[in-house]
This record gives C-alpha cells, structure tokens and sequence, in this order.
C-alpha cells in the first residue's frame, strides 16, 4: 500500500498499437502487470520496450489499443495524468535537472501555490530514504552526485509522487555490480509493499535473477510471456533474436607478441577542466586483448582519445612499436597503425548524413585507389565498400544510403569494417557493442577475437563486464582516472572487479 | 572639475537612465532563463514607446499609455512565442525579423498618426517624503526624487528575484531553461511555460519603450532606442541570467551614458564619440572576462522536442 492510497492491483495493456513514420514500432501488444510483482520486459534495441513504456507513461499515444487499471479503462495523456495514476518512471537518461537540488528536483511539477515548500519535500523525501534504504542528501545538487545516487533520486522521487507502479529503462547499465545488488535489494522491498515493477532490459542473468515474469519482445511484437523460473539464458537470447545466441566464444590461444604499445605516466585534463587521467602507465601486447573496466567517467574516455591522439597530454610518452608517438597528430597515428572504434559512433565514428561508402573511406580518401589525380574515383570507393558490405555482412539498401538511417549495430559494422581495413597494429574498442544488438553484438565479438588471433593489439574498454570477461586476456580496471590493477583473467572473478570499480585497491580485493 | 562631473544630477540621472534597461533585460532574462533567447526586444521596445505615447498624447494620460504599451508588448511577446516555441524557428533570425518589424512598423504609424516629434506630459516626479529632502550626500536628490517607473523598475529586482527563486513558477522555469526532457517528465508543460515567459518578457520590454517615451524623454521619433534593447539583451549575459547582476550592469551603463551628457553639457574637450562609445566597449570587454558561462541555460535557444 502506498502513503497515499493509491494502489494498483492490475494493470494491462490491450492491442496497444503505435506507428511513426515508416515504422511499425509496437504492433498489436498485450501486456499486464500485478501488484507486488516484478516484470521483466526484455528485447533488443528497437524491439519496441520503450516505446511501450512511454505510452504507459503517457510520453506518446497509442494509435490503437487501451489500458486498464485495476479493470477500469484510463486514458494517459500526459506524465501529469500517469503520476496522478500512480505510474512512475525512471528514464534510461535521468530527467533531472543538474542545477537544482534533490529536494527541487522532486518538486518539479507538484502543484502548489506561491510559495515552494521545500522543508516538508524534504521531510518526506528522508522518511522515504529511511524506509527503502535509498541514501541521498536532499539539498545536494544533482551534479554534485554520483550516477548511482542519481537513480536513487529518481526513484526516491517516484515515490514521493506516490508510484505504486515503477518503470524502470535499463537501470542496470550504469551500475557497478554492487550497486545492481543494492537496487535489486530496494525493489524486492518496494514490491514486499504491494507495489509493481515493470524491469526492462536486454541482459539476460539481471532479468533472470530479479523478475517473476518474462515478457519478450521482438520487432515491436510481444514473442510470449513466460514465469521466469521456466526460462534459461539460452531461451531468451532465442526468443530475442529468433535464431540459437553463442555465448561462450572459443578463445584459441595466441601466440603473445612483445610489446606493442607502452603508456608511460600518462596524464591528461578531461573535458571539465579536471585531471581526467592521472599518471597512467599501460602496456598492450600483440595477440592480446586488454579489457579496460569501469563505471562510466572514470577516464576510460580520455585513455582511447589519449591514444589516438584526439586529446592532449600533459605528461607522459606514449610508445608505438619503440617509436615515440606523443607528439604525433591522429593521422599520423592512424598511419602508424593505430585503428579506433569511438564511443560516440554518430558523434565521433561517422557523418550522419554521408552514405555508406563515403563513412568507409573517410580516412582514406586522399589515398589511391580512392584517390585519382585528386579527384574522389567513385567507383572504386563503391567497390571497396561493397566488398565490405559482403564481408561484414552490413544490411544497407546500396551504399549510396545515407549512413543515418542504418541501425546502430549495422552502423557498428561498418566503422569496424573501416578500421580493420588497413590491419592495424593496435585496435581501441570503445564500448563497441553499447546500443548494438545481440546478433551484431555476437558477430563483432567475433571479429575481434580474429583479430586477435591475427596478431593485433586490441585495447577493449567497455562498461559491460560480461563483454570485458568474455573477451580479454587481461582486465586493467579503472577509478578516478587511475588503472587501479590489470591482472589476467583467470585470476580474477566479476565480483572482484566490481569492488576495484568502486574504488577498493587490489590488494584488498 | 570632478566636482563639475560627479554631481548628484548625475547620479540621480543614472538611477532614471538605467530604468529601460532594467525593465527589458529583466524580461528578456525570464525568457532566456526557460530557454528562449528573444533578440526582437529593441522592436518591441519600440512599439511599446511608441503606443505608450500615442496613447498618452490622445488621452493625456500616462498610465493608459503604460497600459497600452503592456498590452502591446504581450501582443508581440505572443507572435514571439509561437515562432520560437510552436513553429520552432531559429530563434536568433526570427528575433532580428522582430526587431526589423518593431523599427518599421513604430516609424510608419508614427509618420502616419503622429507626423512631427510632440512632447507628452508623462510621469512626473515624486518627492518621497522626509526621504527626498535629505542633503547628506545626495541622497535625496539621487534616490527620492524619481518618477513611479524608477521606482518600480528597482522593485522589479528582488520581486523578480524571489519569482525565479522560491516560487514554484520560478522552479519550473529554471528546469524548462536546463532540461525541458526532464521537466516534460515531470508533468510541466515546457511550451506553456516558455509562452509564459517569453509574453512577460516581452510585455516588460513594452514597458521599458513607454520608460523611454513618457517617463524619460517623453517624446517619440523614429528608432527612438537606437538599439537599447540589444544592449538589455547583452546585460542578461553580463548580468550572469540574475537580477541582481543584471541591476549592476544597467547601472554601470547608465552611470557612462550620464557622465556622457554631463561632460558634453558643461564643454569639457574630450570628443563627445568616445562617452558613446564607452559602455559598448565596456559591455565587450565585461563579457569577454565574465565568460564564466556555468549559469547559462542549457537549453537556451534549443527548440523542445519530445522523444528520441
């Protein structure tokens, strides 16, 4: 039962339909949820959960279809109406607003008078926190805070409102693995208290281990809902995909060249003006990968970008093949071998609005053969990237389509298909699978592993430790901008890596 | 000679010069606060001084004209509004579009309605009393002797103030300005909220003509701000988007236009181009320095759209 009364005992969606131009994207979807129940809604990137969500939260319209609480039909046209239904939401990207407190952040859109009454907000808020064990200071200002203690807020604030229901967008992607153990830990509370829990997700051990029920969506279709204790990993990645997942990769072993690159005492500013990296010192071997963990912003970023050469030093070498290449420009790197998947594909990684082939030379175009007596030789670049097209096996129309409008896991392929056309020395993955599906996810997990059985460098950096296990050799592990250990894999387990994120020192582990 | 220059007129001038700019800067803040930068201020401006003196030269009174440039002001704040918030256009063209609208429109009903620059009445001063007659300093004489606009343009700063602060309006403004994603989360209409503003903004602007045409000069004639409004656009910035700040940068402004007209009135050989000058480098300059932007809204000129 929540403070106020509210309570919901069933929800249910019924024939929800939803269109955008061009696109279908939830197609004739049923879905229920009880009370005192945690349901997972899993599917991949596109599948349609959000956009089933964001009806139920009133963000979008269905076109079709209704929704019923407690049995009775209710229109949600707005969030304003969904909290006044006692329907929560946690987004995947926090809404809250930096400059404000906790407390001010959770009076947004409470109708009062003239005057804020922030004390008994605040008051509320701390009986709130004592109950569920959600520690925040109420007069902090969100960018004062820590990603973890942000979802805390945001659900702090939900119920504040009096959610008797939460939806919760991929809470899990920014947590260290303790801080996953804490939220689940609060949800079970929240559920032992009557009220439900709609979990959506893609990684399959969290929805296993937390829900009741299983719904699974594919291509804005709902596959089937299932009690999770008939479900298995194998069935859902199935479900998922629609064809049989690997998960575990055979990993050959490789013969380990000498060093290939060497950090020595690398230090750099980040973007807030802040030493970003502090005196770090790494050491990459061919045939090897290195998997770089860490909770988001503790200098992963400004390591690849130190790398290649797109963020300026203040101390340090850097050594390529017993070269020093610290004071060298990103071409003249990316000439010497070192190839980069950037975070930011659409950002850093590729031109929106550029096709296919164009995205695929952009390094290369001053180069023959794409380069004849300077002009661009159209048809050999069309050449070379259909071949690429084929080889990676990237779904586009033609090559001429305008790289936007591909799916990020096809998006993905390409830049991946870029950078190893020229057999670098050394590769920096970062976050190459984040956004990507299961099935574009499995086929660069792949590719990777060739690469490294080819001889190549390969500097992985991923928020995703089920990524970082099943692919490196060794995981360096970074926390306010320091590599806190590298140690091999076999040596270590998940959870210890989880503390070392959190910032415990290696021996303590 | 100093004593010549820094008379108490002069500072009491500065209090009267400083009015325009805080009634438009002050309005223009609340926009850009939500996340709309109006650049038609000096347009509505315009407008405003010129209905408010129309108004006042029809009927004799003041207040009506001060009405009329309210109500003109929330006119235009309106078309402002939806070009900016519904129709979504970049916000820095259709802001010149404004003030080119305002410049033209005020001229061609003034030739058409009015002919030749005629003075009006306007707000005369009121002695505060006891207050006005204190010698010490000044101070009478610079605080206590203004007309009802002076004293409610410096009113507007700790009432604005408390607005964006502690109400739950202000609240909603400053997370529409941040984060409208958020905000829309939360229930808050961000185009509802934006209109809000961009109309007070604007009405504050139509005030600030009316300061200019029946409280300061008292007469209207073509481009009568000579581009005073972009410069109450330029205070929000030097003013760090806070009343307060926007308060002193009006005053350090006004205090060099009204040196200016003191040392041109008592003949001092300092070429009169360069007092013209001096506030706009000065505005420059400041800005330069202040580029300390942590108070900016994030969402300044960005158009709402919801979802991905």
């Amino acid at each position: 039962m929540t403070e106020n009364g509210r309570r919901i005992d069933t929800l249910e969606m019924r024939g929800i339909v939803k269109r955008f131009p061009g696109v279908l994207a939830v197609d004739h979807l049923d879905f229920d949820v009880q009370a005192g129940e945690i349901h997972a809604l899993l599917g991949e990137n596109g599948a349609g959960k959000s956009t089933l969500m964001k009806m139920l939260y009133g963000l979008y319209q269905p076109d079709e279809g209704s929704i019923l609480i407690n049995g009775r039909e209710t229109r949600i046209r707005s969030p304003q109406d969904a909290i006044a239904q006692g329907v929560g939401m946690v987004h995947q990207h926090f809404m809250l607003v930096p400059s404000l407190t906790v407390t001010e952040n959770t009076a947004l859109g409470i109708p009062s008078k003239w005057q804020l009454d922030l004390k008994s907000i605040a008051r509320g808020l701390d009986e709130l926190s004592e109950k569920y064990n959600l520690k925040v200071n109420p007069n902090l200002p969100i960018w004062q805070l820590s990603v973890g203690e942000q979802q805390r807020v945001e659900i702090l604030r939900a119920l504040y409102k009096g959610a008797a229901l939460l939806i919760l967008d991929e809470p899990t992607a920014v947590l260290t693995p303790q801080e996953v153990d804490d939220l689940f830990r609060i949800l079970h509370r929240m559920t032992d208290d009557g009220r439900s829990i709609i979990f959506i997700s893609h990684k399959l051990h969290e929805v296993l281990s937390i829900s009741q029920r299983i719904t699974v969506l594919r291509a804005g279709r709902r596959v089937d809902t299932i009690p999770t204790t008939a479900a298995t990993k194998p069935l859902l990645a199935e479900m998922m995909v629609g064809r049989p997942v690997v998960f575990e990769y055979a990993r050959r072993a490789t013969q380990v060249s000498s060093e290939r690159l060497r950090l020595d005492r690398v230090s750099a500013l980040s973007n807030r003006g802040e030493l970003g990296l502090k005196e770090v010192s790494l050491t990459l071997h061919g045939g090897e990968i290195t998997g770089v963990a860490g909770v988001s912003g503790n200098g992963q970023s400004e390591l690849a970008q130190v790398i290649a050469g797109l963020r300026a030093i203040k101390s340090g070498t850097i050594t390529l093949d017993d070269t020093d290449v610290t004071g060298k420009s990103p071409r003249q790197r990316h000439e010497a071998g070192i190839s980069y998947i950037p975070e930011e594909r659409m950002l850093d990684g590729a031109i929106k609005e550029f096709t296919v082939a164009e995205n695929y030379i952009l390094q290369d175009h001053a180069r023959p053969p794409f380069n004849r007596g300077g002009l661009l030789n159209l048809r050999a670049i069309r050449e070379a990237c259909e071949r690429a097209v084929k080889d990676y096996e990237i779904k586009t129309p033609t090559t001429d389509t305008p790289i936007k409008s591909l799916s990020g896991g096809n998006i993905q392929k390409l830049i991946l298909a870029r950078e190893l056309s020229r057999s670098p020395r050394l590769l920096i993955a970062a976050q190459p699978t984040r956004g990507v599906d299961v099935g574009a996810t499995e086929y660069i997990h792949r590719r990777l592993l060739e690469e490294r059985a080819n001889g190549t460098a390969i500097l992985l950096i991923s928020e995703d430790l089920d990524e970082i296990f099943a692919l490196s050799d060794r995981i360096a592990v970074m926390y306010e901008g320091r590599i806190v250990g590298v140690l091999p894999r076999e040596s270590v387990t998940l959870r210890q890596v989880g503390q070392m994120m959190a910032g415990a020192a290696m021996d303590a582990v | 000679m100093i004593e010549q220059v820094f008379t108490a007129s002069v500072f009491a001038a500065a209090l009267r010069l400083a009015t325009p700019y805080m009634f438009a800067s002050i309005g223009e803040m609340f926009g850009q606060r939500s996340g709309v930068l109006n650049l038609g201020v000096d347009g509505i401006m315009l407008m405003g001084a010129f209905f408010a003196h129309y108004v006042a030269l029809m009927t004799g009174s003041a207040v009506l004209g001060v009405g009329a440039a309210l109500l003109v002001g929330a006119l235009l704040g309106l078309a402002t509004a939806f070009v900016s918030v519904t129709l979504k256009a970049e916000q820095g063209i259709s802001g010149i579009g404004m003030y080119l609208f305002g410049l033209g429109m005020s001229e061609l009903l003034f030739q058409r309605l009015v002919g030749t620059p005629r003075s009006v009445e306007g707000f005369s001063a009121i002695y505060i009393p006891l207050l006005s007659d204190i010698q010490f300093l000044g101070i009478g004489e610079i605080f206590f002797r203004h007309n009802i606009l002076v004293y409610v343009a410096f009113a507007l700063v700790p009432i604005s103030a408390y607005i964006i602060n502690r109400t739950p309006f202000g609240l909603m403004i400053r997370a529409v300005g941040q984060n409208p994603q958020a905000a829309d989360a939360m229930g808050i209409n961000v185009a509802r909220v934006r209109y809000m503003t961009v109309i007070l903004g604007s009405m504050l602007a139509g005030l600030a003509g009316a300061a200019l045409s029946v409280a300061l000069l008292k007469v209207f004639q073509q481009n009568l701000t000579s581009g005073l409004g972009f410069i109450a656009v330029a205070l929000v910035y030097f003013g760090r988007w806070r009343p307060v700040g926007i308060m002193i940068g009006a005053l350090l402004f006004s205090f060099v236009n009204a040196l200016q007209l003191q040392i041109s009135a008592i003949g001092l050989n300092i070429p009169s181009e360069f007092a013209v000058m001096a506030p706009y480098v000065i505005t420059i300059i400041a800005l330069v320095f202040a580029s300390r932007q942590t108070e900016k809204p994030d969402a300044l000129t960005k158009p709402f759209e919801r979802g991905e």
